[in-house]
């Protein structure tokens, strides 16, 4: 009972031709109160491990507990215990948001009243309301107070807030706080980077079915070596207007520069990330100068998961800003 | 170090086109209407089951239906001779036609064949002439709205006419059948019921259960602790809700609009409709326990119906097919239940005069539900 949830050495391969490695050995344990992020682009796997927890997808290998128990031997214990909100589950159109809550609500043996599962995620007003007539922020928040109307212990969650405008997706982040401040423990998939670092205790990054990172957010960007990004393109001093491309020694000579830890450049706009930024600014003008060229554009940032996930693939997550 | 450009018209003449090359962009060629009919015919291409139900079931159903009536030409009409002392002559004159099927039965025999569309029609003995013609010595009593009636009556008379020598113009005298309880429409209405039961169960369990596969509602609900059974249990008797108020509603405008009525128990009318319906839910379910598209659930639906309505006797009786395919149709869903309602509607029978009939529709229900249960899917993945 140590964790909520703890996954060792799960494989799913799918029937297909040729088969699918969709999972491809992956351990989680997700303690007991902790909001669990699971973060990755398309196809890395995500939905078809959540699916496998929720005892939805039977797993080709590997070792499973929820709550304690298998799903082999305990799954109507477990379904009573767990809420799900699916990537992709279409609600009836007809029925009103209260209808469709009062129809999950019946299958528990011990749930909240529907106008508090509706007031947990701001609907009251809506529950007369057709779910055709819904927005897609509204549906989301509808699907996730099906999910927990059972006041369930652990909460299982698919991308719920890919496709929504900004205001939605904090609505939704707000929810998920709460029911976090609960002390529920819930385990979310998303594909943003801010998402999963604003809202999670831990995350883990998925690749191609494997975890290729685990660890708190900040853990995370701190294992870049270096928690600023700089980013900048330059030109020649005659003609600051055109921006120019670093060659390979170029390159070198800034991942030379103290505190620097990654160096990539994009065409004509060079990323890097550093610990000290004021110093590898100044470096680095000294050094632009000597050559006679300008910096012609400058910003730092602070690093995010979305560099952690560039530094360890190579790869940029879609949906993320660039 | 390269020089990169943000504006390439003011830099063209650089050295470092190539940057340049792949963002290119050249003429679109093809033809918007022609791309749109390629990208159709090629999603329907890749849907086995669409393809299935579009081509090959048709020319499926064509052949066997076609082999089924291939050498037996038109049926013949079944034709009843009234028991009387001509009875037998009369019954080998008609016999030596190959169009004319002939039995002599007793008055009430002969009209309830006459009711159930089993024989087309009845011929009696009679000395009556029709004022200004002349007839032959017999009265033709038959339903003149009955698919087939018109025909028979012109076998006959094709017939007595050969074999007496007499000419054209000789007639019969005609009693036009329609008290109810024998009309065409009294036949009929049995008949729509069971469509109804049929149609109901297929597509308002069948379809229902698919559709909520598709929306991966069934998943969703799969990941509560909803019990299956429960589930299953609703949609089948949410389908059953629907049934009685149909039911009513037919049975009511044909009451006001034919002065059609049940002439059985109305306490075994409504327990035989509530079994008919329960019969084709469990098929529905059936159909539905692994369809994964709505073209695949439209083409087993069809299937399933196709044979019924075509044969199962809701227009007309199937006693007219050919003996050798009278049996398979009798083990039909659709064709117990049509018979017994009939025996209950028109000749008042009570539901222990069949018993065969209730054990094929009993079977029906529990094979189809046990066999849905068994092979349901909840989701469409592994
Ligand atoms: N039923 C299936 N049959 C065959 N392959 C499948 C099936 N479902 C998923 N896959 C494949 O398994 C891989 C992982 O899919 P999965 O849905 O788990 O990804 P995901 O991380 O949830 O992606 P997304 O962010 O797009 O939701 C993908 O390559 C996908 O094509
Ligand atoms: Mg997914």
């Amino acid at each position: 009972m140590k964790f909520a949830i703890d996954c060792r050495n799960l494989v799913k391969t799918y029937a297909a031709k040729p088969p699918v490695q969709a999972v491809r050995g992956i351990d989680l344990q997700v303690e007991y109160g902790e909001c669990f992020g699971v973060l990755g682009p398309n196809g890395a796997g995500k939905t078809t491990t959540i699916e496998i927890l929720e005892g939805l997808l039977s797993a080709t290998s590997g070792d499973v507990q929820v709550l304690g128990c298998t799903w082999e031997r305990d799954s109507a214990e477990i379904r009573q215990r767990i809420g799900v909100s699916l990537q992709e589950t279409v609600l009836s159109d007809d029925l009103t948001v209260a209808e469709t809550v009062r129809l999950f609500r019946s299958f528990y043996r011990r749930a909240l009243p529907v106008e508090q599962a509706l007031s947990r995620v701001s609907l009251q007003e809506k529950a007369h309301a057709r779910v055709n007539k819904l927005s897609g922020g509204q549906k989301q928040r509808l699907a996730v107070a099906c999910a927990i109307v059972s006041e369930p212990e652990l909460l299982f969650l698919d991308e719920p807030t890919t496709g929504l405008d900004p205001t939605s997706r904090r609505e939704v982040w707000e929810i998920i706080r709460q029911l976090r401040a609960n002390g529920r423990t819930i385990l979310l998939t998303t594909h943003y980077m801010d998402e999963a670092q604003r809202l999670c205790d831990r995350v883990a990054i998925f690749d191609e079915g494997r975890v290729i990172a685990l660890d708190t957010p900040d853990q995370l960007i701190r294992s870049l070596g270096g928690d600023q990004v700089v980013r900048f393109s330059f030109a020649r001093r005659q003609d600051p207007q055109q921006h120019l491309s670093p060659d390979a020694t170029f390159l070198d000579r800034l991942r030379g520069m103290p505190t620097v830890s990654h160096v990539e450049s994009v065409s004509d706009r060079v990323q890097l990330t550093c610990q000290q930024f004021p110093v590898v600014v100044t470096v680095l003008i000294e050094f632009l100068h000597q050559h006679d060229y300008v910096l012609s554009d400058l910003s730092t940032r602070e690093a995010t998961l979305d560099d952690v996930f560039i530094h360890l693939t190579g790869k940029r997550l879609e949906g993320s800003a660039a | 170090m390269e020089k990169s450009s943000r504006n390439p018209s003011a830099n063209r003449a650089s050295s470092e086109t190539e940057l340049l090359v792949t963002s290119v962009t050249e003429p679109v060629k093809s033809w918007p209407i022609g791309v749109l009919v390629r990208t159709r015919l090629i999603e329907f291409s890749r849907r086995p089951a669409a393809v299935f139900w579009t081509y090959v079931f048709p020319l499926v159903m064509m052949f066997i239906l076609g082999s089924a009536f291939r050498s037996q030409g038109e049926s013949p009409s079944q034709v009843g001779i009234l028991l009387g002392s001509q009875a037998e002559v009369l019954k080998q004159k008609l016999q030596s036609s190959p169009d004319l099927v002939v039995a002599v039965v007793d008055l009430e025999d002969g009209l309830r064949r006459l009711r159930a569309g089993r024989l087309a029609v009845l011929i009696r003995e009679s000395a009556r002439t029709n004022r200004g013609t002349e007839t032959f010595p017999f009265e033709l009593i038959y339903d003149p709205q009955r698919i087939g009636a018109r025909t028979a009556e012109l076998l006959v008379q094709r017939q007595l006419r050969i074999s007496e020598g007499v000419p054209e113009s000789y007639q019969f005298h005609r009693v036009p059948y329609s008290e109810p309880g024998g009309r065409y429409i009294d036949f009929l209405v049995p008949g729509l019921i069971g469509m109804v039961l049929l149609g109901g169960g297929l597509w308002g369990v069948g379809y229902a259960i698919v559709d909520m596969r598709i929306r991966k509602l069934l998943k969703r609900f799969l990941a509560t602790p909803m019990r299956k059974s429960d589930f299953l249990l609703g949609i089948v008797f949410s389908r059953m809700m629907f049934v009685i108020p149909q039911i009513a509603v037919i049975m009511l405008a044909s009451y006001l609009g034919f002065s059609v009525t049940n002439h059985g128990s109305w306490f075994e009318f409504a327990l035989l409709v509530l079994l008919g319906g329960l019969q084709f839910a469990g098929v529905g379910l059936l159909i539905a326990s692994r369809a994964k598209t709505m073209e695949t659930m439209s083409g087993l639906i069809n299937l399933a119906m196709l044979p019924m309505w075509t044969l199962s006797g809701i227009f007309f009786s199937y006693e007219n097919f050919p003996e050798l395919i009278q049996w398979p149709i009798r083990l039909l869903p659709l064709t117990p239940l049509l018979d017994t309602l009939r025996g209950v509607m028109l000749d008042g029978n009570s539901l222990t005069q069949h018993p065969i009939e209730l054990a094929l529709i009993l079977s029906w229900t529990v094979g189809t539900f046990g066999l849905a249960l068994w092979l349901f899917r909840w989701t469409d993945g592994q």
